[in-house]
C-alpha cells in the first residue's frame, strides 16, 4: 500500500497521475519530449539510458517498465538490454552508448561527479552537444521519476511477465495520458 | 562555462532552460505548479523544501538561488543554516520538520523513505496532498541539481545575482520571463 490514498491497483507512477493529474500533465510531457522527441539518439536508446538509471536507483518499478518499452523498441536486438541490465554488461553497445551510460551513471550519484574528462570521452566516440544534453537530462529526470515512485511507495508489480504489455503500449504510444 | 555550447549566456540553470525550450517547457510548468501553485504549504516552505535538498546535493547554484529565495520570501539566514546542520532545533512547526526530513530522505534515494517519516508527518497533521507534494518537489530538485552540475553550468559568485534571480522567482514565479530584458540584466553576471 502507498504511502498516500491512492487507488488500488494501478501500479507505480499511474496511481500517482490519478492522485494529482495537475502535476501528471507536466510529468508526462516531459518523459513524452525526452524519450521520443527529436533527438540524435533512437527512442530505443534513450528508453535503455532511462532503464540503466532506474535500475541504478534500485527503482524496479521504472526500471522494469523501461526495460519492457527499450525490448520491444530494441525488436531484435532486444538482447543489449539485458546484457546491460542483468549481464552487467555494455560489449553489444556502440562505444559511443558507453560513454552515454557512463556520464548517465555519473549523473545517477550526483551531477557533480561528471568530469570535463567524462565529456570529453563522449566527444572522442562521436557523441555531439545535443547527444550529452539529452543524455544528461534523461539521467537527471528519472534521478526524480524514480524517487517520486518509490518515495511514495507505490505499487510495484513483482514479475518481469506484468510490464510486458506496459513496455508495448509506451513503446507503441508513448507518454501522452 | 558549461560543458556544452548554448545559445545563450545566462548563468546556471537559466542559462539550461533558455538554450533548449522544448525540455524546459513540461519542467517549468511542473516547477510553477508545486512551488506557486494552490497549496496549504506557503511558497516559503516549499522553498524550503527545494533549498535543503539542493544543499544536501552539493548544487552551489541551486542552493544560492532558492536560499536567496527563502530569504525573499521572509525566512532568514540563520533559519536556513539551523535547517541545513540542526533541522530538528529549527524555529518550523513539527509538520514542517517532519516534512524536510522526508524532503532529506528522498535526497537520498525513494527508498530510503521509511514508513515511521510519513507516520510521524501525518501525526503532525500533514495531509496526503502535502506528503505527495513534498516527495515531488524534492524529487524535481534531484533533477535540478543533476541538470546543473552534469551539465557544468556557470554558476555566479556575486550574491547580487541571486538577489536578482530571487526577486524574479518571487514575482513572475517560474515561468519564462516574456521580458527579454529581464534575462539581459542576468545574463551581465558573468
Amino acid at each position: 500500500m502507498a504511502y498516500i490514498k491512492v487507488e488500488e491497483g494501478i501500479p507505480g507512477i499511474r496511481s500517482l497521475f490519478k492522485f494529482s493529474p495537475e502535476t501528471g500533465k507536466p510529468l508526462c510531457d516531459l518523459a513524452e519530449v525526452l524519450l521520443r522527441g527529436p533527438s540524435p539518439l533512437s527512442s530505443s536508446e534513450r528508453e535503455l539510458i532511462a532503464a540503466f538509471v532506474s535500475n541504478r536507483n534500485n527503482c524496479m518499478f521504472c526500471m522494469n517498465s523501461h526495460a519492457a518499452a527499450a525490448r520491444f523498441l530494441f525488436d531484435e536486438d532486444k538482447q543489449v538490454v539485458d546484457d546491460l541490465l542483468k549481464n552487467q554488461t555494455a560489449d553489444s553497445l556502440s562505444p559511443k552508448m558507453k560513454a552515454l551510460l557512463w556520464i548517465a551513471g555519473k549523473v545517477q550519484s550526483n551531477g557533480k561527479s561528471v568530469t570535463p574528462e567524462d565529456i570529453e570521452n563522449a566527444r572522442k566516440e562521436g557523441a555531439n552537444d545535443t547527444d550529452i544534453h539529452d543524455t544528461v537530462l534523461i539521467a537527471a529526470s528519472f534521478s526524480m521519476f524514480n524517487r517520486y515512485v518509490d518515495g511514495l511507495d507505490s505499487y510495484t508489480p513483482a514479475n518481469e511477465e506484468d510490464y510486458l504489455e506496459m513496455g508495448k503500449r509506451m513503446g507503441q504510444k508513448g507518454y501522452h495520458i | 562555462m558549461a560543458y556544452i555550447q548554448l545559445n545563450n549566456g545566462l548563468p546556471g540553470i537559466t542559462g539550461l532552460l533558455e538554450n533548449r525550450v522544448d525540455t524546459a517547457a513540461p519542467i517549468r510548468e511542473l516547477t510553477q505548479i508545486l512551488l506557486r501553485g494552490k497549496s496549504t504549504l506557503t511558497e516559503m516552505e516549499r522553498e524550503l523544501i527545494a533549498t535543503i535538498v539542493s544543499f544536501k546535493n552539493e548544487c552551489r547554484f541551486c542552493t544560492k538561488a532558492h536560499a536567496a529565495t527563502v530569504i525573499a520570501l521572509g525566512g532568514s539566514k540563520e533559519l536556513l543554516d539551523t535547517v541545513y546542520h540542526d533541522l530538528e532545533n529549527a524555529q518550523l512547526s513539527e509538520k514542517m520538520k517532519s516534512l524536510l526530513v522526508i524532503g532529506s530522505k528522498v535526497q537520498e534515494i525513494g527508498k530510503a523513505v521509511l514508513p515511521e517519516h510519513i507516520e510521524r508527518a501525518k501525526k503532525a497533521g500533514a495531509t496526503d496532498k502535502e506528503i505527495h507534494d513534498t516527495v515531488l518537489i524534492a524529487a524535481l530538485f534531484c533533477l535540478y541539481n543533476r541538470y546543473v552540475d552534469g551539465m557544468g553550468a556557470y554558476c555566479p559568485e556575486d550574491p547580487a545575482y541571486y538577489q536578482k534571480l530571487a526577486a524574479r522567482l518571487t514575482t513572475i514565479g517560474y515561468d519564462r520571463p516574456k521580458d527579454a530584458m529581464a534575462r539581459k540584466g542576468e545574463e551581465s553576471f558573468k
